[in-house]
């Protein structure tokens, strides 16, 4: 999340709502370890990345729903093979397993 | 300050911080900020749960570990205080100061080196003696730039270095080599390496065994002539075989090409 902490501020400075998505836990292979991150603004801007490339639309999905206030904070999982699974997954086989919540503290 | 605002505080000072959120259970979302010394802003709901939660993230934070640990909701560890309470999952989030890479010698390959180093997080220090090589002017991207001796700085700041970290000795000359090689010999730093040919380095191990450096463990703590064989020519390419270097040696691996190999591959 270092890496965001710039763009972040100006986003606050800027009045707008942001969503925060973090890597809390890898199984198997993954791109990228717990801790990686992304954040997403209200009007979609997205700085960070949380896996190569596979499943950051899904978490931009995620996090503008979360920020309309259609979801709550939670954690979402992808990688899954079976019926629940998002339409999304690693490349690599792994599972991923992600939080998202709006940067309001 | 918000909790936010405490955090990226410490982050942009470099100073170690944790974030333990609840990610599951009764205040999803909530959050406390952890030090070294302690909580110091936000809170997950309870003081029950705030003191447990801020024991064991002082515990990952000095381990540098991120990781999700479990709790009762007025923060009950042990499994037979967690049968039919609901669980709290917190994920603690570790933010270790950068490693450090410090370089001696301000050549063209210091600057390649520099950049690179940056792109990989490290905090960045070029070191010469020499007042009109380093300057801030030519290397805009090291974090600081110093004009000074190895062995003063050894003295002053060798105690900071730890495994994490990396000396990077580029001067070519023995005057300067030999004190910063010994300089580093003397800390805990993950990794020495020192540019030159190979005939550069048999006579520098000469001239360190004048200083009295001539233990196997010692000289094999020194990568010399320093960076993979890649075949690169160019300081971008130097560079990177140098980083490269460094992060083989970090996980033990031979630095192959994965097609070459089977086995896990991080």
């Amino acid at each position: 999340m270092r890496e965001l902490l710039d763009d972040i501020d100006r986003w606050r400075n800027a009045g707008k709502r942001i969503a925060l998505a973090r890597v809390v836990d890898i199984q198997g292979s993954g791109p990228r370890g717990a801790g990686a991150a992304m954040a997403v603004n209200e009007d979609g801007e997205v700085i960070g990345s949380v896996s190569g490339g596979c499943v950051e639309s899904a978490v931009v999905t995620e996090a503008l729903a979360i920020l309309a206030g259609e979801q709550l904070s939670r954690v979402v999982t992808f990688g899954y093979s079976d019926d629940d699974a998002f339409a999304v997954g690693l490349t690599c086989g792994g599972i991923i397993h992600l939080f998202i919540q709006p940067l309001e503290w | 300050m918000t909790p936010y605002e405490t955090f990226s505080s410490h982050v942009r000072d470099n100073s170690p911080v944790a974030l333990a959120t609840i990610i599951e259970g009764p205040n999803v979302g909530a959050i406390l900020v952890v030090t070294p010394e302690g909580a110091i802003g936000g809170t997950l709901g309870n003081d029950d749960i705030d003191r447990v939660v801020t024991r064991d993230t002082m515990g990952e934070l000095e381990a540098g570990r991120t990781i999700v640990r479990h709790y009762g909701p007025q923060g009950q560890s042990t499994p037979e205080d967690l049968i039919d309470t609901d669980t709290v999952r917190v994920f603690i989030e570790s933010f270790s100061p950068p490693p450090l890479m410090w370089i001696f010698g301000a050549v063209d390959f210091t600057a390649a080196l520099a950049r690179v180093a940056k792109i990989l997080g490290y905090h960045v220090i070029v070191c010469d003696a020499r007042e009109i090589f380093a300057t801030r002017r030519r290397f805009p991207m090291a974090d600081e730039v110093r004009v000074t001796w190895p062995t003063p700085m050894f003295e002053e700041r060798g105690e900071r270095l730890g495994p994490r970290d990396a000396v990077c000795i580029l001067t070519h000359d023995p005057k300067f080599d030999v004190p910063a090689i010994a300089g580093a010999l003397a800390t805990k730093v993950g990794y020495i390496g020192v540019m030159g040919s190979r005939k550069t380095h048999a006579k520098r191990v000469e001239r360190l065994a004048d200083v009295g450096i001539t233990s196997p463990e010692q000289l094999n703590r020194v990568h010399s002539p320093i960076g993979l064989d890649l075949g690169g020519r160019t300081p971008e390419e130097t560079a990177i075989s140098i980083v490269g270097e460094i992060i083989s040696s970090r996980t033990g691996r031979e630095a192959r090409s994965l097609g070459a190999t089977d086995g896990p591959i991080h």
